[in-house]
């Protein structure tokens, strides 16, 4: 167990440092004189140019990586170029927002998929094609636009939740968890819809399975047969689908945190790439992708304690 | 037996591994260094439980399994470690009848279209490859409008007939059976290998049948070599091996076979229980 | 029937299947509509010059939140241009960038999809790397990347999704290849002769269409979405306009003008949604939809109202007039059998005979489809047609004990075996815990396991076959039992496991005085260890006699005949006499 984990800490470290890299690049092949971009048209062209050294723009390029790789090893993600605000500094700021809206999201599709998807493959009948059709809606119509619609409904017209802003946890926890309903309830949707028609197969199959006959055949009650052993042999794959979810709920957060006025780091990256601010937006690929690599890495130990085969062998 | 034609297949000391799971791991070798021949005309029963590797051996002729030492000669021409290429020239000559009747035929292709793809793909005009299938259809005892359904209208027996008349497609001289009956009902089973019998008679292609059932092994083959745990224990006549086995695995096989007789069965089950005690 | 020889001989079988399915999709009145809101989509964005004199992106500072009116049939928004040349022009917008998603998403990943999956080896092992590392980002992110480096055209930006999302269906494309590639019929082809690329074209491409058809509609969907949640965000061109633009728009101006987000809200969500559930028809069309699930209720079998007749004292079992039927279609059909305490009765038949379906009744473990009834299910005094489900639940495992046929599936993989032992026993013995332990470890040691703690221990996948079908024998007989069903015990088993097994089951049966229904194809078995046997043709039991006599002097026409089929100890064949002929074709 502890060699799989180091295993997978060392492929998650690998991917980090890859897509770091290629991010890094990317946003270097930018052909626009970035000097120019922040300092506006009438700046003077030695202003633009003391701007370019200072922010190091006529170093060779991989000069100016290794700089950047040594400081984001030491925790230091570097300024933003427009503002100069520590990255490091902002995305500790914004992090708590995205993560409250996000993780809340998810406990909300755990529960409500498990539930919707056990009632389909159970009841059958009009239940069946409600979670169903419910199924393909939640799956296709984007986050977003589920937040809009709950932001412009419950909240303006109806004013039952905040319509934005955000309440830190230590500040008041009520606050907290009203300023986070509606963005995680959005979020939850598609999410909630994948798993639970994930749950609801593969708990029809299950429970055709044999050994599902052999459990009633020992005189094992309805409730033992489906919500002890079939659950439990539906959780893994579930876990699975909720797994591939996670980076979706990232990216719907993104959006979803402009809707509701959240100060996340979708804010961030948002205007940073309406500024062209390369080095917030370095940052933020780096954290979003720390935090899935993070968010993988306990799944598959969930899965591995959830799954036999893969943790006896 | 071979006695004076040369062998129209040989195996000498065949080895196949497969590669063990991760890296680093030790390769699992499930023939250690298999010897045998079969002439032409003739059928060599292949007998092995579970795990024996009698179907890996198989598909090692078939050039379907890697083989890792030793040498599968055909003809006199070894074909182990051929390339692609050369390999589906071979297949004039090696053909196959798999056990499980329903997933070896393209469940979205009809009959017609499964006959004729091992013929097209040679050059024949399709209209010559029609022909010829409607021959084989009667050949198999499958009725003429087969050729228009889809495997799916047909039973396990009934598959198995369309198997072998896509095996005989282009005339072979060797036909791999890899547990050909064992899917099928008893009576079922009867027919198609006495089915496979009269194709030998008439064709004097030669079998190498793999199978678990020494009732079977015996109906069909010549010869019979006996397989456990990727080694030859046992090769000899079929009746011998049959009736006098002499590896103690081959006899404990024998005596497992419960006989459809309640009085013999008892003695059989004695005699079982006398030779595991010893 | 028509002869053969008309049938036109080009016809190959995938394209009657494929036009099937596009007629079935057809026939779907949900793809229908679908297919007509995306139509009524596409003609009114490509007619949009014809529909408005309004460029969409002119601003007119008087119209700004201008009302619905004659020039603005829509009214204006927050900075004065025409709401409905927006939604027009927009529509193009979102119509282009789905489709080039698409376009570019199945250009990268249906090949890369189709040679890993095919090939296998290093290159599957690097596109599944580089798939991973794609996926692990959002990709909404690395849009903000892209379109702060390369280009702020919303174009140009979807032909990047496209990339970003090829790994979709690469993923997809290479697991329906994986597929296939196991299946027998591939290597019978690759036997035949066929090259690569001709099973990929005859074997391979036909099964991927389908699943790519619907994969290509989520796409598109997903590719509008994030698309939409791009220009919300205030990325992109602003002479683009873009449904996505005009509700970020709208959205400034929730407060004075919130009619202004219906109009993109609901092209956008029309259009997702027709996409999205025209794919969910051409599954439905294809017969791979989500199975439909069957109201789950235990199937309770109907009594018909005849008293009980006297049964002799040792009488274990009655079975009278037992009827199984799946819709109209009857596999049991008016079943007598009886079992004395004791005694072992082989039900014998060729696969659907309805003998395993006869086994099941006595359960009641038949599938929730079936429909079932008798005039008598009578086991140890109780008529089992009278039980509610409580009742037959303490009956089983207790009463009457089953033992399957295959062992691995059989087992619930996710528990240890030593837990799938205890539960039934501490439910039906009443026992502790501990007591239930012992108990089970008794079993185990009892049925011939060497290491029954280390077994008791285990997970089903840590055993082999032969164990498991022991530890299911120990479960049956788990709670003294004092009938068992046993159905086709060792077909799935190795001979000399078989062996072993049946004298397993002897010796159980006998020390433990139990009644038996062995239901099995293999007369073998049958002499092997029945006192009785019932043969079963076609739903019915033909003969039902002794086991010396069935063998001796079979009664009826049918079970002469199953015995005549066995092999053993018929004639051997004999060797090979020296081939005289060579070798000739078949068809000469």
């Amino acid at each position: 167990m502890l060699a799989f984990l180091l295993r997978r800490i060392a492929a998650g470290a690998v991917l980090v440092v890859v897509v770091a890299t290629a991010t890094f690049l990317l946003l270097s092949l930018t052909g626009t004189d970035v000097a120019r971009n922040i300092l506006g048209e009438t700046a003077s062209a030695s202003a633009v140019a003391a701007k370019s050294r200072e922010l190091g723009l006529d170093q060779p390029l991989v000069e100016r990586y290794w700089h950047w790789a040594e400081q984001a090893l030491q925790g230091n993600l570097g300024s933003s170029w427009f503002t100069g605000d520590s990255v490091s500094q902002s995305l500790t700021d914004t992090l708590p927002v995205t993560l409250s809206i996000v993780l809340a999201g998810m406990v909300i599709a755990a529960v409500l998929s498990v539930a919707l998807g056990t009632a389909a493959a159970l009841r059958g009948g009009w239940v069946d094609r409600a979670v169903q059709f419910g199924a393909v809606l939640g799956t296709a119509v984007p986050s977003f636009l589920i937040a809009l619609v709950l932001a412009v409904t419950l909240a303006v017209r109806l004013g039952w939740l905040p319509a934005t802003g955000y309440v830190a946890l230590g500040t008041s926890p009520g606050g907290w968890l009203r300023s986070i309903t509606l963005p995680a309830l959005s979020l939850a949707v598609a999410a909630t819809a994948a798993t639970a028609m994930q749950v609801r197969g593969a708990l029809i199959d299950i429970l055709r399975a044999d050994f599902v006959r052999t459990l009633r055949s020992r005189g094992l009650t309805t409730r033992s047969v489906v919500y002890r052993h079939a659950l439990r042999n539906a959780a893994p794959p579930a876990l699975t689908v909720l797994a591939l979810q996670f980076i979706g709920l990232i990216g719907g957060a993104v959006v979803v945190e402009k809707v509701f006025g959240l100060p996340g780091i979708g804010t961030l990256a948002n205007s940073a790439a309406v500024r062209g601010d390369a080095p917030v937006l370095l940052g933020t690929v780096v954290v979003t992708v720390v935090i899935v690599v993070a968010v993988n890495l306990l799944l598959d130990v969930a899965y591995g304690w959830l799954n036999p085969k893969v943790r006896v062998s | 037996m071979t006695s004076g034609n040369s062998p129209l297949l040989e195996l000498d000391d065949v080895v196949v591994e497969y590669p063990g799971k991760g890296r680093g791991r030790k390769p699992f070798r499930v023939l250690h260094g298999v010897s045998l021949s079969v002439a032409p005309g003739e059928t060599l029963g292949l007998v092995g439980e579970s795990g024996s590797g009698k179907t890996t051996l198989g598909r090692a002729v078939l050039g379907l399994a890697p083989v890792t030492r030793g040498t599968v000669r055909f003809e006199g021409r070894t074909v182990s470690g051929l390339g692609k290429r050369e390999r589906r020239a071979l297949s004039k000559d090696i053909q196959v009848v798999f056990q499980d009747p329903y997933t070896s035929l393209n469940p979205a292709m009809s009959v017609m279209d499964i006959l004729t793809e091992p013929l097209l793909v040679t050059g024949v005009a399709r209209a010559d490859a029609e022909r010829r299938v409607q021959k084989l259809l009667d050949h198999v005892y499958l009725p003429q409008d087969a050729a228009r359904r889809l495997p799916r209208e047909f039973s396990g027996g009934q598959r198995q007939r369309i198997a072998i008349a896509r095996a005989l497609c282009r005339d072979p001289k060797l036909i791999v059976c890899d547990e050909p009956v064992s899917a099928l009902d008893l009576t079922t089973q009867a027919r198609v290998l006495d089915l496979f019998i009269e194709i030998q008679e008439a064709t004097g292609v030669a079998y190498l049948f793999v199978t678990h059932d020494l009732s079977v092994v015996r109906h069909i083959s010549h010869r019979v070599a006996v397989l456990y745990r990727g080694d030859i224990v046992e090769t000899g006549d079929a009746v011998q091996v049959t009736e006098r086995p002499e590896h103690p695995y081959t006899k404990g096989l024998l005596l497992a076979a419960p006989v459809p007789d309640p009085q013999r069965q008892a003695q059989r089950r004695s005699e079982r229980l006398k030779l595991r005690a010893s | 029937m028509t002869p053969v020889d008309s049938v036109a001989p080009a016809a190959s079988a995938a394209a009657p299947e494929r036009d099937r399915l596009l007629r079935r999709s057809l026939r779907d009145p949900v793809a229908v509509v679908c297919l007509l809101v995306l139509a009524l989509v596409i003609a009114v964005s490509l007619g949009a010059p014809l529909l408005t004199d309004h460029a969409p992106d002119r601003s007119v500072l008087a119209d700004t939140l201008a009302p619905m009116s004659a020039t603005h049939p829509l009214g204006g928004d927050g900075v004065g241009r025409d709401v409905l040349s927006r939604l027009l022009y927009g529509g193009r917008t979102s119509l282009l960038g789905g489709t080039l998603a698409v376009l570019v998403a199945f250009a990268v990943g249906a090949p890369l999809g189709l040679v890993s999956g095919f090939y296998r080896g290093w290159f599957d092992a690097v596109a599944g790397w580089t798939v991973n590392v794609i996926m692990a980002v959002p990709a909404i992110i690395v849009m903000f990347v892209v379109m702060a480096a390369v280009s702020q055209d919303l174009n140009v930006a979807m032909i990047v999704l496209g990339v970003i999302m090829a790994p979709m269906v690469f993923r997809l494309i290479r697991a329906s290849v994986l597929a296939v590639r196991e299946e027998l019929y591939v290597d019978a082809a690759r036997v035949s002769g066929l090259g690569d690329a001709r099973i990929i074209r005859r074997h391979v491409l036909p099964v991927v269409i389908a699943p790519s058809v619907i994969q290509a509609t989520q796409v598109f969907a997903v590719a509008i979405g994030i698309q939409a949640g791009l220009a919300f965000l205030g990325l992109g061109k602003a002479s683009q306009a873009s449904w996505g633009a005009m509700l970020g728009d709208a959205f400034t101006n929730v407060y004075n003008a919130p009619v202004l987000l219906v109009w993109p809200g609901a092209a956008m969500g029309l259009t997702i949604l027709a996409s999205s559930m025209l794919g969910n028809a051409v599954r439905d069309a294809l017969g791979t939809a989500e199975p439909r699930v069957v109201r789950r209720r235990e199937p309770v079998a109907r009594k018909a109202a005849a008293a009980v007749a006297e049964l002799p004292a040792d009488r274990l079992l009655t079975v009278e007039g037992l009827r199984v039927a799946y819709g109209e279609k009857t596999v049991v059909d008016g079943v007598n059998l009886t079992v004395a305490r004791g005694e072992v009765l082989g039900l014998v038949g060729e696969s659907g005979s309805g003998k395993s379906q006869t086994a099941f009744s006595v359960l009641g473990l038949l599938p929730y489809e079936a429909g079932v009834t008798a005039d008598h299910l009578v086991f140890d005094g109780k008529e089992l047609l009278a039980l509610d489900l409580a009742a037959l639940n303490a009956l089983r495992g207790r009463g009457i004990g089953y033992i399957p046929q295959e062992p691995m599936s059989n087992l619930d993989p996710c528990f240890r075996i030593g837990s799938q032992l205890v539960e039934p026993m501490r439910k039906h013995l009443g026992l502790s815990r501990a007591e239930a332990r012992t108990k089970a470890l008794d079993l185990l040691e009892r049925v011939g396991i060497p290491d029954p703690e280390r077994v008791f221990r285990s997970y089903p996948h840590q055993i082999s076959g032969g164990m498991a079908q022991r530890v299911l024998i120990a479960g049956a007989v788990s709670c003294d039992p004092q009938l068992l069903i046993a159905d086709e015990p060792t077909t799935a088993l190795d001979v000399t496991v078989q062996a072993e097994v049946l004298d397993l089951m002897r010796s159980l049966q006998q020390e433990r005085h139990m009644g038996m229904i062995l239901v099995t194809h293999d007369f073998g078995v049958v002499a092997d260890i029945c006192d009785r046997v019932a043969v079963m043709q076609k739903g019915r039991i033909v003969e039902t006699a002794p086991a010396r006599q069935i063998f001796a002097s079979p009664g009826h026409a049918y079970t002469r005949m199953l015995l005549d089929s066995t092999l053993e100890g018929g004639p051997a064949r004999g060797a090979l006499h020296v081939p005289s002929k060579p070798v000739k074709e078949v068809t000469s």
